[in-house]
């Protein structure tokens, strides 16, 4: 399999074998090579902290992030209030700490990041194992729809769609997968392609196995590591398109935190208050650049022939 | 070529009415278009007098064939015809048009910004690999994939327009207005045609045909200039004609954000009053455009590569 091949591939002969008597795993190999690589490791490093934000915000926060205070309405970062509590990164229009929505806020990020990449990988994959099994005039009419959806221009439709279903997690992970399920189709179509023809399908199928167990046995474990770069890489895309969803207001309706709606909170004060426009920026940046780094990391382990694949 | 050519309108067909299919659907997926175009403040007579007179009470099929076909003064949409706009009482496609060449002005100055950037990006760091020079052109393309448009157009604000005081918030009137968000709109075409400019002078560079002009004894710059560049030019074209697609609908958040009189930003200020009909027209007819540019970016790829086959 490509994973084992390429990894073994990286280990010149010089390195000791003898961890233990396999040899490393291929946990331990990959961690290696991770430690070779130091922008990976900051995108491991980067998304783990936004993780832990996610997962435990409370832990993380120093206040309260809808707790409004008019006596310190957008105090630049520094801020201590009479109470004698800092506020690290300033305050916000309604004298909401920007350290603690910045946290809480990367709740929907992450949470739509994920939803959406699972939804759009488990339709594309499925779509794609179809077309590239079966091939012919099935394989035609789902092409074509693929087509199709990729000529729509994605973030008006995704708008309409939200305005319409009304803004909601569950509706924005619709929308983005609606379009986001695409890339999976073509890279495992084409994938399945290659493969169906290979001996071991041919002998799967000599050997009596059916059409369903040789696309969950043979077929899918053997596009699983593109798909997982494909995830990657569209993580990062579908966390900006979120915050670009909460910024225009269609996006997890106030007063939840999203780093989007927290710029476009800021949008009203970019002559005065900066603050409230740099730092949920920053947050943001660091997360898809986090997962950027990531996904080029294992795009040259897992899969050196995706190099090129762009989109 | 012409067999080529035909195909590929055929096919920009099919998808052309899957998107129109979607676009009709769009008012459907609550099951009432009728509640759903309607204010809330609307009586219960209100809302069946309209449902009446749009139509909305006749079996799908009949509003389909009528959405393509027209009823009474409607001439349909395949004659171009969206109905009228709710909010302003005109047809809606005339709306939309009004705003293209806003909108295909920033594409093209995006995209000149992004290729007078990323060209020269792109074949430095690939003819200086692994040098200080393509170290720091893959930091600022990886930068350019991860920072958000949006939040880049509004850091631009606070640096030029309110410290600085050089350029514009908004406007389009005066030349410098489009600079800021044609800035903006434009980092991640520059950041991805910069890396295939790159990637694809590398692999040219690699072949053997480059190396025979080099044992003929020509200078590097001859060799990159007449031999190499010419072959590696074949996939830029491609992305460039994805990217100058993605520009034209993807622009939405910039557009409003520098309050730029194109669609994006009607699209926005459409759905906000519920005004539909220009939803679906502006939804079409950038698709129609995106299938156009990529039906000339297929012909010219042809055209500039002989060896892919016309069949």
């Amino acid at each position: 399999m490509a994973i084992d091949k390429t990894i073994n591939a990286g280990v010149s002969p010089n390195i000791p074998q003898n961890l233990d008597e396999h040899g490393p795993s291929e946990w331990q190999l990959a961690l290696r090579e991770l430690m070779k690589r130091p922008p990976a490791l900051f995108g491991v490093f980067t998304i783990a902290m936004m993780l832990l934000w996610a997962l435990l915000p409370g832990l993380f926060s120093p206040h309260d992030p809808l707790a409004q205070d008019l006596e310190r309405y957008l105090k630049p970062p520094g801020f201590v209030d009479a109470e004698g509590l800092t506020y690290w990164l300033g305050t916000d229009q309604l004298g909401r700490d920007i350290v603690s929505r910045i946290i809480w806020g990367s709740r929907v990020s992450l949470a739509v990041g994920f939803a959406a990449v699972f939804v759009s990988g488990f339709i594309g994959i499925t779509m794609g194992l179809i077309a590239g099994y079966y091939g012919g005039k099935i394989d035609a009419v789902i092409s074509r729809i693929v087509d199709a959806v990729l000529a729509i221009p994605f973030v008006l439709l995704a708008i309409a769609i939200i305005a319409i279903l009304g803004a909601s997690l569950q509706n924005i992970v619709l929308a983005v997968a609606l379009r986001t399920w695409t890339v999976y189709t073509r890279v495992v179509r084409g994938e399945v392609f290659a493969l169906k023809e290979s001996d071991m399908v041919t002998g799967a199928r000599a050997a009596g196995s059916g059409t369903l167990r040789i696309m969950l046995v043979y077929l899918l474990p053997n596009v699983f590591s593109s798909c997982i770069v494909v995830a990657t890489i569209y993580l990062g895309r579908v966390i900006i398109i979120e915050s670009s969803f909460s910024f225009l207001g269609m996006g997890v309706p106030p007063p939840t935190p999203t780093w989007g709606g927290m710029l476009a909170d800021g949008r009203g004060f970019l002559d005065t208050s900066w603050w409230l426009t740099l730092f949920p920026g920053i947050a943001l940046t660091l997360t898809v650049l986090g997962v950027n780094l990531l996904g080029d990391w294992l795009r040259d382990v897992l899969d050196p022939r995706m190099k090129r694949l762009d989109d | 070529m012409r067999a080529y050519i035909i195909r590929g309108l055929l096919q920009g067909l099919i998808v052309l009415w899957v998107v129109l299919l979607i676009v009709f659907l769009m008012l459907h997926m609550t099951g009432d278009p009728a509640d759903l175009l309607m204010p809330e403040e609307a009586t219960l007579e209100e809302v069946a007098e309209f449902r009446k007179e749009m139509r909305f009470d006749q079996p799908i099929y009949v509003q389909y064939f009528e959405f393509l076909f027209g009823y009474g003064k409607n001439l349909g949409v395949l004659r171009g015809d969206f109905g009228d706009s709710y909010y302003h009482n005109v047809p809606a496609m005339g709306l939309v048009t009004e705003r293209i060449p806003a909108t295909a002005i920033l594409a093209v100055v995006s995209l000149l910004v992004g290729l007078v950037i990323a060209i020269p990006a792109g074949i430095l760091s690939a003819v200086f690999r692994k040098t200080w020079i393509d170290h720091f052109s893959s930091v600022l393309s990886m930068a350019g994939q991860s920072i958000p448009n949006f939040w880049l157009g509004l850091l631009l604000i606070i640096l030029f327009s309110e410290i600085l005081g050089w350029l514009p918030t908004s406007g389009y009137r005066e030349a410098k207005s489009i600079v800021l968000p044609a800035l903006a709109a434009g980092l991640y075409a520059t950041a991805r045609i910069m890396r295939m400019m790159r990637s694809s002078l590398l692999e040219v560079m690699s072949q053997d045909f480059v190396n025979t002009a080099r044992s003929k004894g020509l200078t590097e710059a001859l060799v990159i200039g007449r031999h190499a560049l010419k072959n590696a030019s074949i996939p830029v074209v491609t992305i460039i004609g994805l990217e100058l697609g993605g520009l034209l609908s993807g622009t939405v958040v910039i557009e409003v954000i520098f309050a730029w009189p194109g669609v994006g930003w009607l699209v926005v200020e459409s759905i906000n009053v519920n005004d539909y009909p220009v939803v679906q027209a502006a939804v079409a007819l950038l698709s129609f455009m995106f299938v156009g540019v990529n039906l000339a970016v297929d012909i010219l790829y042809a055209w500039l590569d002989p060896r892919i086959s016309y069949s």
